[in-house]
């Protein structure tokens, strides 16, 4: 019942406020003119992407039980794919680039989905990674791939059809905050929809589930596919962000930083990936300013929070309720 | 004679070299509660499992509602309109006693889960569910804790929700596995009225221990013992049979 535990479905109004803070300071965060302003929009637009590539994996994670320690493959197929489709003298279109990148993801994550989801447990933990290690050696080994180096992504994508010029660091942050807050509310929706309630009862008891009529395995594929389509989605912003892609962005390291953001944060709410990606980026900036061994100092953060607030940062707003005890 | 609801024929389960369900044959009608009893071990339980697809049988064939279920999966036969509840208690423990039986009326919806309407609409809001939901609860007489959560109910009301959750399904054939496990005596007597109530539109098998329950409830009755079916009969019958007393009833009863 652990993972049941964790879950704050119903955000409590302290969260909610709070969100709600958070965004309006996002929003108004590029109108206030300081020194090195250039940098911090820089850095909280990756924030913001990898909000929403731990709100991806929040779906299987904390809302239908499914804990993929090979999600960041999914991140890093769309990033790649708008390297390749880029050309290196002129930008490319976002709007047949952008679908295609993140159905590339989509597609991926429903091949290796289809495998991965009938494990269970530990199983599923071993799977989903060996095959994102594949992923990640298939273009770490391939020369043509980009090899261990990666490529460069020489221009953002061209959304001029929209009114919009990414080059512009002020525009694509806004673009990246609405993105954020589309997949929030999106997901939000999709938790209480008749979808997301059969996750949440795979994640509780899948067994009582088959018992009443439900064939799991389509659910959880399902969200499985649609989990690595949104990865794909922030990968491709990460990708245009950054102007580069390499393995790491498939990496074992990623994958796992994002299951720590979604634990540290609160899981099953997506609220909680939100706050989870922000504060494990900026402690992990705090601890790399510190020391070169920030590796240590994170952990013990980790553990520190895992103790301190067993629900996440999020749950440490909530007042406890009787269900949470089960 | 009606057509059975669910035919089982020649159910054979071996485990390696031991037979837990050894060439039984049940026939389940709307309006008669089939009762099976049995010593610890007897395979009862095994056979609940083998009807509802929770375990594939080694042998035999099972027919639902004219249809062969053999071997198919749980989830399957469930939608073909059989409903079981289980021994332990099977619930989700962290939701409301409305969301655990929501969720199983939900089921009959039959929704695909790539149909992105489903992913935006609310669960709270098909008013199809709820009133499957609220017949449920009324008949599991659990209305007044529809807002509880589950984990935090009484083991009695914990057995009605496992009930309530098998009826939100609609199902024509219900397979109860010892329904009455650990109830006090009230909560027995008023499960027992229940169990009377949903007769006339099911056919129901009923593995239980409580034997006033069984004698009150039965229709028919089938013995088994390590495996097979040393018995079955009318009530009556099977209570004058002399190697079921020996083997089971034992003096008491005798």
């Amino acid at each position: 019942m652990s993972a049941a535990k964790a879950q704050l479905e119903k955000l409590p109004r302290s969260a909610q406020f709070m969100l709600g803070l958070g965004a309006i300071a996002l929003a108004a965060f590029p109108l206030v003119p300081f020194t090195g302003a250039d940098f911090y929009l820089g850095m909280l637009s990756q924030m913001m992407i990898l909000a929403i590539f731990a709100m991806s994996l929040d779906l299987l994670q904390g809302v239908t039980g499914l804990v993929s320690l090979g999600h960041a493959a999914y991140f890093g197929l769309a990033g790649y794919a708008l390297a390749f489709l880029t050309p290196q003298t002129a930008p490319v279109a976002l709007w047949w680039t952008l679908p295609v990148a993140v159905a590339a993801s989509g597609a991926a994550a429903l091949l290796i989905g289809f495998f991965v989801v009938r494990t269970h447990g530990i199983y599923f933990i071993m799977v989903t990674m060996a095959f994102a290690q594949m992923v990640f050696y298939i273009f770490f080994d391939n020369k043509a791939l980009g090899g261990s180096d990666g490529i460069y992504v020489t221009f953002r994508p061209d959304a001029t059809a929209l009114g919009l010029d990414l080059e512009n660091k002020v525009t694509f942050y806004y673009v990246t905050l609405a993105v954020l807050v589309l997949v929030y509310a999106f997901l939000r929706r999709l938790l209480f929809s008749p979808f997301g309630r059969v996750l949440a009862g795979i994640r509780v008891n899948e067994h009582r589930m088959r018992a009443v009529g439900y064939g799991t395995f389509g659910y959880k594929l399902t969200a499985f596919t649609l989990a690595g389509t949104l990865a794909g989605l922030a990968g491709y912003l990460w990708a245009a962000q950054t102007g580069f892609v390499n393995p790491e962005l498939m990496g074992f390291h990623l994958s796992a930083h994002a299951i720590m953001m979604v634990i540290l944060g609160g899981m099953g709410n997506f609220a909680g990936a939100i706050v989870g990606a922000f504060a494990f980026e900026y402690v992990m900036h705090f601890f790399k300013d510190l020391t070169k061994h920030w590796q240590l100092l994170m952990g013990g953060f980790i553990v520190l929070v895992v103790i301190v607030a067993p629900r996440g940062l999020l749950g440490l707003l909530a007042r406890r309720n009787p269900g949470d005890r089960a | 004679m009606s057509e059975p609801l669910l035919s089982a024929q020649g159910l054979t389960k071996r485990f390696g070299g031991l037979a837990a369900v050894n060439d039984v044959s049940v026939d389940l009608h709307r309006d008669r509660i089939h009762a099976v009893i049995g010593p610890n071990g007897a395979g009862k339980s095994t056979l609940t499992n083998l009807l509802s697809g929770d375990l594939p049988p080694t042998a035999g064939r099972i027919l639902l509602n004219g249809h062969d279920i053999t071997g198919q999966s749980p989830e399957s036969i469930a939608r073909r309109g059989l409903g079981r509840s289980y021994q332990k208690t099977n619930i989700f423990l962290p939701f409301t006693v409305w969301d655990n039986v929501r969720l199983a009326a939900q089921s009959r919806e039959r929704h695909r889960p790539f149909n992105p309407l489903h992913w935006l609409g609310a669960a709270a809001r098909m008013p199809a569910v709820n009133q499957r939901c609220e017949r449920a609860l009324e008949l599991a007489g659990l209305t007044a804790r529809a807002q509880a959560v589950a984990a935090t109910i009484s083991h009695g009301e914990q057995r009605q929700l496992e009930i309530a959750m098998t009826l939100a399904t609609e199902p024509t054939v219900l397979l109860l596995d010892e329904p009455l496990a650990g109830m006090g005596a009230a909560e027995a007597e008023s499960m027992v009225a229940l169990l009377q109530r949903l007769k006339a539109d099911h056919a129901m098998l009923l593995v239980e221990h409580d034997m006033d329950a069984v004698f009150a409830l039965a229709d028919v009755l089938t013995v088994m013992v390590n495996g097979q079916v040393i018995a079955s009969g009318s009530p009556a019958d099977v209570r004058a049979d002399a190697g079921v007393q020996a083997a089971y009833l034992g003096e008491e009863h005798a």
